[in-house]
């Protein structure tokens, strides 16, 4: 229960904080779905992302930044394995799941349905 | 009202105006619309997480379990893109449900869809990377220069 607590609490306030930059700055959602995805690898980078997921769970890996900072763990786990190639096969190989389910369920939900209106 | 004169009565009244219109223009619900970002995209990420623990009883680590997870939650993003019910829901919850994974499979889903009368190579394919491809493109820029530091360092 307390991790559903916790979930709720990390991943309501990353939400938060997107609601202010859309609300407060010309910034559009594409522009933050951008901004949160490198913020989350930058912090990621600086060991910052890690403590947040160990806190919030998934309220810290299903919001963007969580995107960001998979793309860095996996890089450096294939950095780890494979010396400097791995800066070139980490990224992608860490996006893989998200990136490949988003094509495929886009292509099949796009060509079952039609857009309202 | 000050009376209109030189240059620096200008600008003085232009401060006045602006301060008059700033008075009845209407000011943006800030604090309805952080409390609806703050209970959509908290409660996406319980359902996340619902998914997660799921995962990690089924004999997965905490770790591995972020990858259906994650595949779970896109397809629920897609499916509730499709049905027209995520954009129904967006025009509330805003950044709530922009920033989670689900909002990124929205990203893709929704143009997809609207272009879909220009084909399925120039439409639905093209289109659907209008703002993944940007998420991709620095995310994945990001990662290797984060991991080009790392590999100096180690």
């Amino acid at each position: 229960m307390q991790g559903y607590l916790m979930a709720f609490i990390i991943g309501g306030l990353i939400c938060v904080v997107g609601q202010l930059i859309m609300d407060l700055t010309p910034l559009t959602p594409a522009h933050v779905l951008v901004l949160f995805v490198v913020l989350g690898a930058l912090l990621s980078g600086m060991g910052l992302y890690q403590p947040l997921v160990d806190l919030g769970g998934a309220g810290a890996t299903v919001p963007l930044p969580g995107f960001g900072h998979n793309l860095v763990t996996g890089t450096i786990e294939d950095i780890d394995k494979y010396g400097f190639t791995g800066i070139f096969t980490g990224p992608l190989r860490a996006a893989a799941a998200g990136v490949t389910a988003a094509v495929v369920f886009g292509l099949i939900m796009a060509a079952l349905f039609n857009p309202r209106g | 009202m000050p009376q209109a004169g030189g240059a620096g009565d200008d600008r003085y009244f232009n401060k006045w105006y602006e301060a008059q219109y700033n008075q009845v223009k209407p000011k943006p619900p800030l604090v309805k619309n952080m409390l609806w970002a703050f209970v959509v995209g908290g409660l996406i990420c319980v359902i996340g997480q619902v998914f997660a623990n799921y995962f990690v009883d089924m004999g997965l680590s905490k770790k591995e379990a972020g990858v259906p997870t994650t595949i779970v939650m896109v397809f629920l993003g897609a499916f509730f893109t499709g049905l027209g019910v995520y954009d129904e829901l967006g025009r509330r919850a805003g950044a709530g449900s922009v920033v989670p994974i689900t909002g990124f499979a929205n990203s893709v889903v929704a143009p997809a869809m609207e272009f879909k009368r220009e084909g399925f190579v120039f439409g639905v394919a093209a289109k659907m990377f209008v703002i993944a491809g940007p998420v991709i493109v620095y995310g994945v820029t990001t990662a290797v220069l984060v991991g080009l530091i790392y590999w100096i360092r180690h």
